[in-house]
């Protein structure tokens, strides 16, 4: 066995060899009433190496995922990782879901930042070095050079004797021995499990029923909850009664929930919590309940009068966000103009698990069980809430049944906590699919205006592009009306065509709801408007559309992200420019490969058209091509969508075209049927019936993903399939009917009737 | 409140329930069996579905105490040991990402194969209509469904070897 003090060595020397170690973990307090099934927390003794890697005496392996798993696969992937390095038996892995802890880093499961931002090389530096580790201790133990073993699958192994022995036999003296300097990675050609297929690692607990999702948690004595939120963004409670709500059997108290001023950030909207003995109940209790709700200034906010507020700020001239060549006096002198004007609305993430928490407060402390993306956020969230110290709240994080943006917000774990300091109790906060749509962080509203001119070649001289779109910032700071550069740097300033006069404007846009993200961000509206304006140009051009996006990105280079003409530095996903170029050569490469695995180009039978779009976003390169079918009544039917993303590297290859079919099917709701729009202040819809995402039928017939493996570094996954997919439908529609979509979602917008929405869902 | 009997995978059950209370609500509140997902309340998503009597019912829209005396099956009894051929199927493809919505697609796909040993894409269509699934899992759902219809017609075996599989690209 081994002291603290020996691992408090370790840890040191591992910090010194530049691995990303931190504080051992063995404090963190074990719940007694409900434990995790994937949460074990650290035993007495194990060797602890890393802060996401332990290894007991009979040579059990645990694993710490830092990130939340909500379908991206980040569980699998992290284990494949550090097993492949550690050479351990991935079938016999445990892995623990880490609580909020800054000893992981950053936590906040977003951005597709998962594997690319750090935790793959972290997880396969820290499993390589206790590989190694534990080859010097059998190499030591049969006094042999470490160079003649090897560690294969838990066991370390001589060949030359044909000895072996398991991990469990070498941990004690493993752990003794200084860290190996340098750590030396396996190369590709080694890896067992990186770049391969392997079962999801949750994949038998979902098949069964056994997975516990955040509306899964439950302790004893635990009190239920639903909470009627305010119906307009800043209003409050001015009265109600709440007699008859408590007369529903079950029902115990109502409870006001204080709401936070605007912009309110991440804290609750308010309102009154029915906490009752059964989720039934506390439903019911809420239908009885009288309020009058007090006037805020969103009260009169409407979707279509707001529409028409945009469209005029975007004809006016906006402010200056970049500034290259001379835009103004190109367009006068162009040989041929072009404008047009794109619209995408409001969009409600609608993950199929709607948001949960279950919170017990004792004292000053708060030990909270959710379905978060960002266990660390819920946890200053819930302390400032109750004004409690952060180092007093535990937050456990459940599986994500989806999440796509909205539980990176920890309004509903704040709410638990709240009203389980008051009621003395457990409380279980559910929310309705009514929540979920009407009170979440809706993704932005977005009005753009572009022009361009082409030259007598029909090559793009210039370049206006301005912006009307609440920003996200308006939900954490007041005056905030402009679309910032971080939002315009997902896809705007970044914009890889060769234009030498370009212009972008921001216009005002007030935000009169909370605004928030949604997958793939501000890249939603803002590559639909531009894939769908290149498209346009291309014809004015008389161009085939891939010829002339091949164009107009030119040769192949990296740009110089610095001479674009921004009024500020263009970002880049977090990233640095010198080590994620805007390549050039990858966008082609993705829009070749699209073009030639779809067939582009193929003749096709009337009312059919195939669309291109081609994106960059968080760090990957992705292009689609969507092959539509427009029935006489305007019903929309996809034969085919094919999408190429190169993210560099594929650490789980079959992981990552699932989240391509996945982000096509989504990208398509987008452009669709989806849409989230606002009467008098309230949304105008609830439910799935009206709230409408893609369902089986509607989903294209064949999806074909191809990978583009660039060797280039690793870029994200499960975002930036989103974005070209939905231009590309509305290019495909364009081709197929010689319609323009210029307003998502196509909706009714087809000559003759609607879109084809199955039976039953309306 | 009026007492409900029924039987949940075999076993028969006795629960206290008020009157107007969906059956979900009483199989994850009371029973603890949290394997059947709430997703939308009213019918539209199918994440809640269970069999009653082999029928596949949204069990949201489904009071307790119209199954009185029935047989109820949900993801917890639809195998011993998880190797219905759905489950295999599911397992073979990994159809899951996040897997909310999962138990009920198998349940709803699982009646379908009861019904309809070799159902067409048109078949499938009409059956899994009412489920959605948010991360979009479509794909693998069709072809798992074929792909179980496959293994059920050649009868049972063990679940897949959990190896990892190499893939062309
Ligand atoms: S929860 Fe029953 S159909 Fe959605
Ligand atoms: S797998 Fe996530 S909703 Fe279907």
């Amino acid at each position: 066995m081994t002291t603290t003090m020996e691992r408090r060595a370790f840890i040191g020397t591992l910090a010194k060899a530049g691995l990303v170690l931190a504080a051992t973990s063995a404090g963190v307090r074990r719940l007694e009433a409900f434990e995790l099934p994937h949460e074990h927390g650290p035993l007495a003794g194990e060797w602890e190496p890393s802060v996401f890697l332990r290894i007991a005496d009979d040579g059990t392996v645990t694993v710490t995922c830092h990130r939340s798993e909500m379908g991206q696969g980040v569980r699998t992937a992290l284990v494949m990782v550090m097993a492949d390095e550690l050479e351990a038996d991935y079938a016999t892995i445990q892995l623990d879901q880490g609580i909020g802890d800054n000893k992981y880093g950053d936590q906040n499961t977003d951005g597709s930042t998962s594997i690319r931002s750090g935790s793959y090389m972290k997880f396969r530096n820290a499993g390589a070095a206790a590989r190694m580790m534990l080859e010097q201790a059998a190499a030591a133990e049969w006094g042999v050079d470490a160079s003649a073993v090897a560690a294969r699958s838990g066991t370390v192994v001589h060949a030359a004797s044909g000895r072996s022995l398991p991990f469990a036999r070498l941990v004690a003296r493993a752990r003794t021995l200084p860290v190996p300097q340098p750590v030396v990675l396996k190369q590709p050609s080694q890896f067992r499990l990186i770049g391969k297929d392997v079962p999801g690692y949750d994949l038998r607990n979902v098949l069964t029923g056994k997975a516990v999702f955040g509306q899964d948690a439950s302790m004893p004595g635990m009190k239920y909850a639903v909470v009627l939120h305010p119906p307009v963004y800043g209003s409050k409670v001015a009265k109600y009664d709440a007699a008859a709500a408590l007369k529903v059997k079950g029902v115990e108290k109502v409870i006001e929930i204080p709401g936070a001023p605007m912009p309110s950030a991440f804290l609750p909207l308010g309102g009154l919590a029915v906490v009752a003995t059964s989720t039934w109940a506390a439903i019911e209790g809420r239908r009885k309940l009288v309020v009058t709700w007090g006037a805020s200034p969103n009260d009169s906010y409407d979707s279509v009068a707001y529409r028409a507020e945009l469209e005029a700020s975007a004809r006016a001239e906006g402010k200056k966000v970049r500034d290259l060549g001379d835009a103004g006096g190109a367009l006068a002198g162009a040989a041929r103009k072009v404008e047009a004007e794109y619209y995408a609305p409001h969009l409600a993430h609608a993950p199929m698990e709607p948001p949960a928490a279950v919170a017990k407060v004792t004292g000053d402390a708060c030990e909270t069980w959710t379905c978060t993306q960002n266990p660390q956020a819920s946890r200053d969230t819930i302390a400032a809430f109750l004004k409690i110290p952060k180092e007093k709240v535990t937050v456990h994080v459940t599986l994500l049944g989806g999440g796509f943006g909205r539980k990176s917000k920890p309004d509903y774990a704040c709410e638990a906590a709240f009203l389980s300091r008051e009621t003395g109790a457990p409380v279980k906060v559910v929310w309705t699919r009514e929540d979920d749509i009407q009170n979440g962080f809706p993704h932005t509203v977005s009005l753009q205006r572009l022009e361009a001119g082409l030259d007598a070649s029909g090559k793009i001289v210039a370049w206006r592009h301005r912006i009307a779109s609440p920003p996200i910032s308006s939900v954490f700071a007041p005056n905030q009306e402009y679309h910032t550069d971080s939002e315009l740097s997902l896809g705007v300033l970044d914009m890889p065509y060769e234009v030498p006069n370009v212009r972008v404007e921001v216009c005002k846009a007030p935000a009169h709801s909370r605004i928030g993200w949604y997958r793939s961000v501000s890249n939603v509206p803002q590559a639909f408007a531009i894939s769908c304006f290149m498209d346009e140009l291309a014809h004015a051009a008389g161009k085939d559309p891939v010829e002339f996006l091949l164009a107009a990105l030119g040769p192949e280079r990296v740009l110089d992200m610095t001479k674009t003409g921004t009024v500020n530095p263009v970002g880049n996903y977090g990233a640095k420019w010198e080590e994620h170029p805007n390549d050039i050569a990858r966008h082609r490469r993705v829009l070749q490969t699209v073009a030639k695995e779809s067939g582009w180009g193929k003749k096709l039978p009337r009312g059919e058209g195939m669309g291109v779009a081609v994106h960059r976003s968080f760090l990957t390169y992705v292009a689609s091509v969507v092959h539509v079918k427009v029935g006489p009544k305007g019903e929309v039917t996809i034969p085919r969508v094919d999408i190429a993303m190169d993210c560099g590297y594929a650490v789980h290859p079959d992981r990552v075209r699932s989240q391509c079919e996945g982000a096509v099917i989504m990208s398509l709701s987008n452009a669709l049927t989806s849409e989230l729009t606002y009467k008098n202040g309230r949304t105008v819809q609830s439910n799935y019936n009206n709230y409408q995402v893609l369902r089986m039928s509607q989903a294209p017939k064949h999806t074909a993903v191809h990978l583009v493996h660039s060797g280039g570094p690793l870029g994200g996954v499960g975002e930036p399939g989103v974005p070209p997919v939905a231009p590309a439908l509305a290019n495909a529609i364009f081709a197929a009917t010689g319609k323009r979509i210029r307003s998502l979602p196509v909706g009714r917008q087809l000559a003759g009737g609607p879109v084809a929405v199955p039976a039953g869902s309306r | 409140m009026p007492s409900v009997s029924f039987k949940v995978n075999g076993q028969r059950v006795n629960v206290d329930v008020p009157a107007d209370i969906p059956l979900l609500w009483v199989l994850r509140d009371q029973l603890n069996l949290k394997g059947t997902k709430y997703g939308c309340g009213v019918g539209q998503c199918g994440a809640c579905t269970v069999h009653v009597k082999g029928v596949p019912v949204r069990s949201c829209s489904t009071l307790a105490t119209s199954v009185a005396g029935q047989d109820v099956i949900t993801i917890e009894g639809l195998s011993a040991d998880g190797t219905h051929p759905v489950q295999r199927a599911w397992e073979e493809l990994d159809v899951p990402q996040c897997g909310y919505c999962q138990a009920g697609q198998l349940m709803t796909a699982a009646a379908l194969l009861a019904a309809n040993k070799k159902p067409t894409d048109a078949d499938i269509n009409a059956a899994m209509e009412g489920n959605i699934c948010r991360c979009a899992t479509y794909r693998r759902i069709r072809g798992a469904i074929h792909r179980a219809a496959e293994l059920a017609a050649a009868g049972p075996s063990r679940a897949g070897s959990g190896a990892p599989r190499d893939r062309e690209d």
